[in-house]
């Protein structure tokens, strides 16, 4: 089976991308006129600029969850982590002022952190051989402890308001987390689809076994996967301290390990490895929001907002499938 | 001779023991939800505060704080401090439903329970009841919003977790503003008491309506978030937002005079500080205050809500607060 996978994949890769984006620019289309037939706000372009920027953040942490699920591991402690790293970096920030670099400075120890972080997680789940969700479930735990710990269950807030320019600044009228949320999404797509690296993390995912035949160091692969992820959840932190710049120890990044997954999902990466595109991913969050602003534009009660949430995911899922199949 | 010293030794330590254990030293145990919210985190910086200042007007008294993830988790920790051995129980349940047996067997016990905030099913569970008022609480903001609007205005409010406490918030509020024709609620949405959410949700509100006079957070978490979108949006229209809860940034923008944020309504976590008092009285067998003629303490004790407003604001303030 693992044979077949690895001789129709360069064949079928190519068709499985082109129909799954189409089923979900198909899913994005109706919600859109949906949306827009009730409440024509929707369509206003600053609205759909809001959309963009809303998929910003949980955006670039689902790319760096698909290279984790592509690896055929999962990533759980995303939306803890998140919290730490941005409280780290208003911690820095605030220890720096003064110093003519405490922007850059802070943004760089974070992602440091970020990074470090994930490459621990990683080697949790290589070297020590304990079950990706399980061990993510426990560093979930630790980071967000840590935070309220950090924080005594308070917030952090930066003393410094010029850092807000990152999460509320414009660019010629396009919100600066959009711009970062593309290019970070251009970096990713040339990383998993044109690199070795990028095929390496296929195989494994799709199997580990012959992965290891073919020589690669499957171990190596999955710890760095971790570490993109730790690396993407840092520029998601940025972006979300720097917003409303403050970080709360107990709500920040809640639930964004969910929003991150379901996006990947959405978006084709399969949860048993081996399968995913960052254009997918992209997509998926792109509906994530745009389900997120309609519920608030159609002014649907807040009881039946999950409803109305898990029947679009769950729909949007099973209208992939059938095309894929 | 030699006899006789240990004698004297042994006779004097068996006295001077019970002469130690004459003096009654109490124990109280507290268990609050662990901090999942700005206001849970003000809970724990209050208990804490209050724990301090009882242990050093008195040395007899020891506490034991805990703090809970989920209710199963609150449950055992209970049960913990009862084999531990307490006098006094102050419990700010998780949930209703899971909590009240427990505390029935800690009443059963002799234990003295002081349930605040979130009620318990039976109230053969808790021998005082302390909580805020939520109903209220959303009456009061519907009276500002009114008084600061004039009585005319158009409005969004942005309300919590579905849950009883913001239900009943928001049905106090839209009961006020009915009373008020020309004050019409355009939508009412959720930011889930945080300041993200409350951010994007505002941001799609604002998309939505040209016209919006006035903003009520439901919460000071979400004041914040909103806030941030409607500056970001650069909307003149909105002439004010507040919230609720009290939180210590919100208390310094209205005392250092904000023009966008004139009040807020306290929904103040400082409530554990006095649910802790309270105990402390009820197993010294004290009245509440020597003026008060009944010498048990009463069995419910509801808070009023208080208007922060810039001319009253340095009073709640409290800079070391997390909350």
């Amino acid at each position: 089976m693992s044979d077949e996978v690895q001789v129709s994949r360069s064949r079928g890769l190519q068709i499985h991308l082109f129909s799954e984006k189409y089923v979900l620019l198909w899913v994005i289309l109706i919600l859109s006129v949906l949306s827009a037939s009730i409440s024509p706000a929707f369509l206003k372009l600053q609205n759909l600029m809001n959309i963009l920027w809303q998929s910003s953040f949980i955006g670039i942490i689902a790319i760096g969850a698909t290279f984790v699920m592509v690896a055929g591991a999962i990533d759980l402690s995303v939306g803890s982590l998140t919290a730490f790293v941005g409280g780290i970096i208003v911690i820095a920030l605030n220890r720096l002022v003064g110093t003519g670099f405490h922007i850059p400075g802070a943004i760089a120890f974070g992602v440091g952190v970020g990074i470090a972080m994930g490459y621990l997680t990683g080697l949790l789940v290589t070297k020590l051989r304990v079950v990706p969700f399980i061990a993510t479930l426990g560093t979930m735990s630790i980071f967000r402890s840590l935070t309220l710990y950090l924080a005594n269950g308070g917030e952090f807030r930066s003393l410094d308001w010029s850092y807000t320019v990152i999460g509320m600044g414009e660019l010629a009228g396009v919100p600066i987390p959009v711009i970062l949320f593309l290019v970070y999404g251009v970096a990713a797509w040339i990383l998993l689809h044109n690199t070795p690296f990028g095929r390496h993390l296929y195989a494994v995912g799709a199997n580990e076994r012959s992965a290891r035949y073919a020589a690669i160091d499957v171990d190596r692969v999955r710890t760095l996967a971790y570490a993109l992820s730790g690396l993407s959840v840092a520029v998601s932190a940025v972006i979300v301290s720097s917003m409303l710049n403050s970080v709360s120890s107990s709500t920040t990044g809640l639930g964004f390990e969910l929003d991150a997954i379901a996006a990947a999902v959405i978006g084709g990466t399969s949860l048993s490895g081996g399968r995913g595109s960052i254009l997918g991913t992209v997509l998926g969050v792109i509906v994530l929001s745009i389900i997120g602003n309609m519920l608030v534009m159609l002014n649907v009660s807040v009881y039946l907002q999950g409803t109305v949430k898990g029947v679009i995911i769950v729909t949007a899922i099973l209208a992939q499938r059938r095309r894929t199949s | 001779m030699k006899y006789g010293v240990v004698m004297a030794i042994l006779i004097i330590l068996v006295l001077s023991s019970l002469t130690i254990a004459q003096e009654k030293t109490y124990h109280i145990g507290v268990a609050v939800p662990a901090a999942d919210h700005g206001w849970t985190g003000g809970v724990i910086w209050w208990a804490q505060k209050a724990i301090r200042e009882w242990q050093e007007r008195d040395p007899n008294l020891t506490f034991t704080l805990v703090t809970a993830h989920n209710p199963s988790e609150q449950v055992a920790q209970v049960k913990t401090l009862m084999t531990k051995g307490i006098d006094a129980l102050v419990l700010l349940p998780h949930e209703s439903g899971p909590l009240t047996p427990i505390a029935e067997e800690a009443r059963k016990k002799g234990i003295f329970v002081v349930c605040v905030d979130r009620g318990l099913l039976r109230e053969t569970a808790y021998d005082v009841y302390l909580a805020g008022d939520n109903p209220g609480l959303g009456r009061m903001a519907g009276e500002q919003m009114a008084k600061l609007l004039g009585g005319k205005g158009k409005i969004v409010v942005i309300e919590g977790l579905p849950t009883q406490i913001n239900t009943e918030r928001v049905e106090g509020f839209k009961e006020i503003i009915s009373q008020y024709p020309d004050i019409e609620i355009l939508a009412i949405q959720t930011g889930y008491w945080q300041r993200d959410k409350s951010f994007a949700t505002m941001q799609t509100l604002l998309q939505k309506f040209d016209r919006i006079d006035a903003v009520w957070a439901g919460d000071d978490d979400a004041l914040l978030g909103a806030l941030q979108a409607i500056k970001l949006a650069k909307r003149q229209d909105i002439k004010f937002i507040f919230g609720a809860g009290g939180m210590k940034e919100v208390v310094k923008m209205i005392m250092d005079g904000d023009p966008m944020v004139p009040i807020t309504i306290t929904y103040p976590p400082s409530m554990i500080a006095s649910s802790i008092s309270v105990a402390v009285k009820a197993i010294k067998n004290e009245p509440l205050f020597p003026e008060f003629y009944q010498n048990s303490i009463p069995s419910k004790i509801i808070l009023a809500c208080e208007v922060v407003n810039r001319e009253n604001a340095a009073r709640y303030y409290f800079p070391d607060s997390v909350y």
